[in-house]
This record gives C-alpha cells, structure tokens and sequence, in this order.
C-alpha cells in the first residue's frame, strides 16, 4: 500500500513537472495542423536515418534526439573533465568565496 | 565561409556550421557562469540565422538540455547543485508557468497580451538590475567598513526564514533551513512571471534564488542550471514528437557548448559571486534595453545590443577563466619549486 502510494506520489510529481512544458511546446504559434516532411533526396548516412525516421516514426525520433543529446552531453562533459585535468586544474575545490 | 555552409536535413534550412559553433561557446559559457538556459539569446539568434520560429525553440530547448548536462555536471563536482532544492522549486515553478500561461491567453483574447507582456518583461529586468547593483553596491560599502566577508548586502531572505510555517525543509548544500512553503511559493511567483512572459526563467530563478532563499551564488547557479536540464529534457521530448527539433544543429552547437559551458562553470571557480552578480546585473540590463527597442519598432538595433552584449560578456569571462587558471598553475609551479 505504501509502495503504491509511493509511486502514485511519484508520478503526480513528474506530471506536474512535466506538463506545463508540454503546454508551452502547444503554445506560441499555432502549428498543429502544419505537416512538415524532411526531404530525403541526396542525404546519406546519419542525416538519411533521422530524416527517415522524422518522416516515418515521431515518437522513436523524439526518444532517440533526447537519448543522443544526453550520451553526447555526458561525453562531452566526461571529454572536457579529462582535458581539464591534463592541463592541471583542481576542479574539486573554490578558492574565491562571496 | 562557403566551406562550412550545410543544408540541415529536416527544417532543409542552409546554414554557416561556424556559427552555430560560435552561437554554442557563448551560450555555453553564459549558461554555465550565470546559471541560465539562454533561449533569450539563442532562440532569437536562430531565428535571424534562418530557423522558421518553431524549430528555434525545439532546437534551443534540446540544445539547452545537453549544455545544461555538462554545466550542472561540473557544478555538482564544485558541490554547487541542491537537489532537495532544485526538485522542490521545480515542482511548483511548473505549476506557476501553467498559470501565467494562462493569464496571457486570457490577456490574448483581449488583444492585450504583446504590448502588456513586453514592458511587464522590461519593469521586471530593470528591478532586478536596479536590486543587483544596489546589492553590489552595498556589499562595497560593507567591504570598506570591515565587515565579515560572507556577509550579504541584501538580507531578505534572512527575514524570509524567520517564517516558520510547517513542514521545515533543511537544504544542506543551499546551507539553508526554512518552511518548505518559502522555496515552494518562490518557485510558484518565478513560474507564474516565466509562464506570463514566455521565457525559461533562469532569467528569474537565479536571483530569486540568491536573494529569497539566501543561497550562496554558486549554489544558486548550480542548482538553476539543474533544474533548466529537467525542463529542457522534457521540452526536447516533446517538441520532437511535435518535429520540430533540428538534430544535426543542436549537435553541432553542443560541439561549441560543450567547450563553453566549461571555461563557464570554471570561471565561477576564480570570479567572486559578487562580480557574478554584477555582471548578471549588466546583461539583464542589455536584455531589458533590447526588449524596449523591439518594442518601439528597432528590431534590428535590439539584435545588435543582445549579440554585442552576449560578445562581451563572453569574452570578460573568457578572459576571466583564463587569468584565474594561469594564476592557479603558477601557484602549484611555484609551490612544487618550493619543496
């Protein structure tokens, strides 16, 4: 019972963070009945699959766009940490305070 | 330049690579040193690169997400990120942005809502300017009178926490124990403004941060910027289902942030949070003399102060990261030398 209150808890929260930014991508101008189609012609490789994929399925192109944002932000990060530290920096503490 | 022109697959919009890169390092290293996502600079920018207005904000969002990734990262290992904080602000923040959502459709049908939204957005940024300078000033005052370092000019927040309505919430890394209901209505008032003038809020949050809930500056940056990567996750998502994110664009200026959002979140390492603070104070002033000259009708001359202002800044704390690294290593030179 706890544990169903628990995750019932849970997803109120993530609703509530997350629906309003939902309503602000519905907002602004109105593009709802708007259908853009990307045009394949003459693209191979990476931007053939996603343009494909924009065309046919959406969802799975929203999902994989979050997904490689995120691998590509953490590896950049995780990249830029180690190029940091090569130079010499201490990145685990501040000196400077208020 | 021809040489780094590209066609992007989806929007089929033709673009210089460069600068989206260019456009990627300033936001970067704005983000990451003020704690904000920047759409008021990027979405703007894409727009006049050529972007239809939709695919500007998908893609800024879905940008946003990734560069906030690598500040909040960095900030975290500074011990900058309260995440009690950051959930809770959060929470009701997006409660906020629903109302003022609201407000401006209702302002809409009354034909009201451009004008009225665009010098509420101008009263608001002068305040804050007109409250960060008298914050620096003050914190001057005190400096030359002797007083303790740590202590802060403005004490709002300190009244603030006199309100002790249950529940308590302790925020240890804020280092700040308050009535949950203080950071709750804080991240309700900043949704409601940020819902009513359609920005981010990291605009709003980051202030509101340091001078309600009375949390260091780094703390409030890091956490602003944690809780800009929540909502532009979500944001990215769904103006994807919606098709309108450019991917290979938000990549390419990941490619820029990514160096940026570093030399940024860095840079709060070796810049006092007071010269935070007052070069936040400049560039929201730069905002606000921007919305006024839209306003009037001077669409371009508002472009040229937001991307001359975004220039400078960039390059003060540029100049500022480097300076503090340079000086760091000659210490630890000197200091091995020494043993």
């Amino acid at each position: 019972m706890l544990i169903r209150k628990k995750v019932l808890a849970l997803a109120w929260g993530l609703a509530m963070v997350l629906a309003p930014v939902g309503l602000m991508a519905e907002g602004g101008e109105k593009q709802g009945k708007l259908v853009h189609v990307a045009d394949t012609r003459g693209l191979t490789g990476f931007n053939l699959y996603f343009a494909d994929l924009y065309n046919t399925n959406r969802l799975l192109f929203a999902i994989e766009a979050v997904l490689i944002t995120v691998i590509m932000g953490v590896t950049l990060g995780i990249l830029m940490d180690k190029l940091v530290s090569v130079i010499g920096l201490d990145l685990s503490k501040r000196s400077v305070k208020e | 330049m021809d040489f780094f022109t590209i066609t992007l697959p989806i929007s089929g919009v033709e673009i210089n690579a460069l600068l989206l890169v260019l456009l990627g390092v300033a936001v970067g290293v704005l983000g990451g040193f003020f704690g904000m996502g920047g759409a008021w600079m990027v979405t703007p920018a894409l727009n006049i690169f050529g972007f239809p207005m939709p695919f500007a904000v998908g893609t800024d969002l879905c940008h946003m997400a990734g560069k906030s990734i690598i500040s909040t990262r960095r900030h975290a290992k500074f011990g900058n990120v309260d995440m009690k904080l950051g959930f809770i602000m959060l929470a009701f923040d997006v409660v906020g942005i629903e109302i003022g959502a609201r407000v401006v459709m209702f302002l809409e049908k009354l034909g009201l809502a451009g004008p009225v939204i665009r010098w509420v957005y101008v009263v608001f940024l002068a305040l804050i300017g007109i409250l960060v300078f008298y914050d620096f000033y003050k914190k001057q005052q005190l400096d030359k009178a002797g007083a303790d370092e740590a202590q802060s000019a403005i004490t709002w927040h300190e009244t603030l926490h006199k309100i002790k309505i249950p529940p308590m919430v302790k925020l240890p890394v804020a280092g700040v124990e308050c009535s949950l209901w203080l950071p709750a209505s804080v991240g309700f008032m900043v949704g409601l403004l940020a819902g009513f003038l359609g920005i981010g809020g990291g605009l709003l949050m980051m202030p509101a941060l340091v001078y309600l809930i009375g949390c260091p500056t780094f703390v409030a940056v890091g956490t602003d910027l944690f809780t800009i990567m929540l909502a532009g996750l979500y944001g990215a998502f769904t103006y994807g289902v919606k098709g309108r994110i450019e991917l290979l664009a938000v990549l390419i200026m990941l490619a820029g942030a990514a160096p940026g959002a570093q030399i940024g979140t860095i840079a709060t390492k070796y810049i006092r949070g007071y010269g935070i603070r007052l070069m936040f104070g400049v560039t929201v002033i730069c905002a606000m003399a921007s919305v006024i000259l839209k306003q009037v009708g001077w669409g371009g001359a508002a472009s040229w102060v937001i991307m001359t202002a975004v220039s400078i800044m960039t390059l003060v704390v540029i100049v500022g990261m480097f300076k503090g690294a340079a000086q760091e290593l000659r210490a630890k030179r000197l200091s091995h030398e020494g043993h």
